[in-house]
């Protein structure tokens, strides 16, 4: 799969992190949802919850606490943490910036789209701007296909893009300085 | 105009809401299910009905309900694919987006038929807008007793809960979605067992799509052996297709089983014609696992017949002149497409997607896509389109899950129907690295069947 492992990642800061008491209440509802003797099932949602509410990215402390609720070794985290491309190893900037860059998008122009945006960033795919705000990453077909190009921002989808689409949504985003209107995960099951 | 029976409620304001979609004669099935049929009525009319899978294998939905293991007393599973990944294909997201109760009402009977108790809806986690849609539904259907304990006095109980995916296109795959929904990296499983017999926690479990499930409704409330006679022989009732590409009207288009290709692709009803007055140059119909085809195949078969929409006008002729209905993302290509660049990018799909548990897919992908990419890029030589057919021969049919062979068709298709384009980009190196995008390239007319 997509994400590379670092070796250097494994080095933990042995930062406390913790859910609010609320989200707690939120995880407990979600490991209800499955049979008594197996909430390694609430791994997924709890790994979308933990990069949302606890830094932006699975760091090795985050994985090791979300190990600990769900009563699993840490290796069973991190094996699933690193297979699937929605979760970050590293940190991320404010605004993930995610555009398909799959054949129905690639023929609608998506390449005009990742170039433009490596334009009016100033960085290239994959990287973070210096101040922070935004991380620009390719990911594959976003199931959107009708209205390609589409590219997400922070699990929002932004379809049927043109590079004047793109310069309004970026200035947008650069006046608010603050996290997009995104729904909370603990609140979707 | 084929018939709608489907998608007949959208565009009714407000249908998303439990209570606009009731006064539509929602959840007027399920009342009727729960009042005058036994499970196995229900199982008896989904076989009349001739569904089959709308997921993309096209397995005989009856069938496979049939299949579920009945004797043991252990708890048994449904699991609705909503995981919807395929390049091309998002009829699913549409259905869930504006018709989530159609769905559930779906689910309910479905799981009565079936004997369950627990259902979990499997939603890709990109598709988190759904999650919200799907989860205000299901707490207003909870709220009006037609999902928990007791439904409708009638003595059947059902939970159903939503569970998202990580951003894995392998867990679409069934047992690898049983693998993710119990915590774990999504590695399809050997078969046998079949999810039938050992499933979700090793229990019975069924598997079914998101549309195969929308569908029971109006098949039990118009009878099987009428929904058997909608659609063209062993292709019944009508199907979602998703359809995006170079076409002038993309969307997701409700069709009778048996239209002409020819009409869907031409006609206002549907995609309205090729963008910018184009010619059509391809089509890859079922999603990007099925083989492509030139516009003379997709609209024609070899022997003149014109080609329908279904399982089995599509893949007449086999692989040497046919292809797959699939998954219904049918995917257009015009004059300026390219299908070098196309395989290469279908190619680099499969390589990021690629679960690595078999070696034929993880290295197979991980060789095909930097030799695309080299012939993409001007830098190919002969021998590289041959090595290709080599690879995606020894991948076919040598892996766990049908993923494999999804990797492989592409490329041996396009390689089969353009050879000359992948020819043409090794014997022209200086034209093809002087082009921005494999796109522009002007191919001689002569060597490419236009329409």
């Amino acid at each position: 799969m997509s994400n590379r492992i670092d070796h250097k990642l494994y080095s933990k800061e042995n930062k406390k992190v913790e859910f609010s008491a609320e989200t707690l209440m939120q995880i407990r509802k979600i490991i209800a949802h499955y049979p008594d003797d197996r909430q390694k099932s609430a791994l997924l949602p709890v790994l979308h919850i933990a990069q949302q509410e606890l830094g932006g990215y699975l760091s090795v402390d985050v994985m090791d606490y979300v190990a600990s609720l769900l009563s699993l070794e840490p290796i069973e985290v991190y094996e699933v943490a690193t297979f699937y491309s929605m979760f970050f190893l590293e940190p991320v900037g404010t605004f993930v910036i995610e555009v398909c860059e799959t054949g129905p998008c690639a023929i609608c122009g998506s390449d005009y789209i990742v170039n433009h945006l490596e334009k009016i960033l100033g960085i290239k795919t994959g990287d973070t701007t210096p101040d922070g705000l935004f991380t620009l990453k390719t990911v594959e077909c976003l199931g959107s296909c009708g209205t390609a190009p589409v590219m997400q921002i922070n699990t929002v989808f932004h379809e049927s893009m043109t590079p004047e689409k793109i310069d309004l949504l970026i200035s947008e985003l650069r006046n608010k300085n603050n996290k997009p209107s995104e729904s909370r995960w603990a609140e979707l099951f | 105009m084929g018939r709608i029976i489907l998608t007949e409620k959208i565009g009714i304001p407000g249908i998303d809401e439990i209570s606009v979609y009731r006064d539509n004669g929602g959840y007027s099935v399920l009342q009727k299910v729960l009042k005058d049929m036994m499970p196995a009525d229900i199982v008896r009319e989904v076989t009349k009905s001739g569904l089959r899978g709308r997921g993309g294998a096209g397995f005989p939905t009856g069938l496979k309900w049939s299949f579920l293991d009945r004797k043991t007393d252990k708890p048994r599973y449904l699991v609705c694919n909503a995981d919807e990944s395929e390049p091309g294909t998002f009829k699913d997201r549409y259905l869930m987006e504006k018709l989530p109760h159609l769905l559930i009402e779906g689910l309910i009977i479905s799981c009565y038929a079936l004997g369950v108790k627990t259902c979990y809806i499997y939603v890709r986690g990109e598709f988190k807008s759904i999650l919200g849609i799907l989860k205000k539904a299901l707490e207003e259907a909870y709220h009006q007793r037609f999902l928990g304990t007791n439904i409708l006095e009638s003595g059947y109980s059902l939970d159903v809960f939503l569970h998202p995916g990580g951003g894995a296109y392998i867990c679409g795959e069934e047992t690898a979605m049983l693998e993710s929904l119990e915590g774990k990296r999504g590695n399809p499983r050997i078969k046998p067992p079949f999810p039938a017999y050992k499933g979700l926690y090793d229990c019975p479990t069924v598997v079914n799509n998101v549309e195969t499930l929308a569908t029971v409704v109006p098949i039990i409330e118009m009878g099987g052996e009428n929904y058997a006679r909608i659609g063209k022989g062993k292709s019944t009732g009508t199907k979602l297709i998703s359809a995006c590409g170079n076409i002038n009207k993309p969307g997701v288009y409700e069709i009778e089983m048996g239209l002409p290709v020819e009409d869907f692709i031409y006609s206002e009803e549907y995609c309205g014609g090729i963008k910018n007055g184009k010619r059509l140059k391809a089509v890859v119909p079922g999603g990007s696992s099925v083989p492509v085809l030139p516009a003379e195949l997709i609209l024609r078969t070899l022997k003149g017949k014109q080609r329908l929409m279904t399982y089995e006008s599509l893949s007449e002729g086999g692989f040497d002149s046919g292809t797959m209905l699939g998954s219904g993302g049918f995917i257009v290509y015009d004059e300026d497409a390219c299908m070098v660049r196309n395989t290469w990018n279908f190619t680099r799909f499969y390589r990021h997607e690629s679960c690595g548990q078999c070696s034929p897919c993880r290295e197979g992908t991980a060789w095909m896509e930097p030799v695309l990419r080299r012939i993409e890029h001007g830098e190919g030589k002969y021998s590289d389109i041959d090595l290709l057919v080599s690879i995606a021969d020894k991948i076919e049919g040598n892996t766990i899950c049908p993923f494999g062979d999804a990797a492989a068709w592409p490329v041996s298709s396009a390689i089969r129907h353009f050879r000359h384009e992948f020819e043409f980009h090794i014997e022209h190196p200086e034209i093809v690295k002087n082009t921005d995008h494999g796109s522009l390239i002007e191919y001689p007319e002569s060597s490419i069947q236009y329409r």
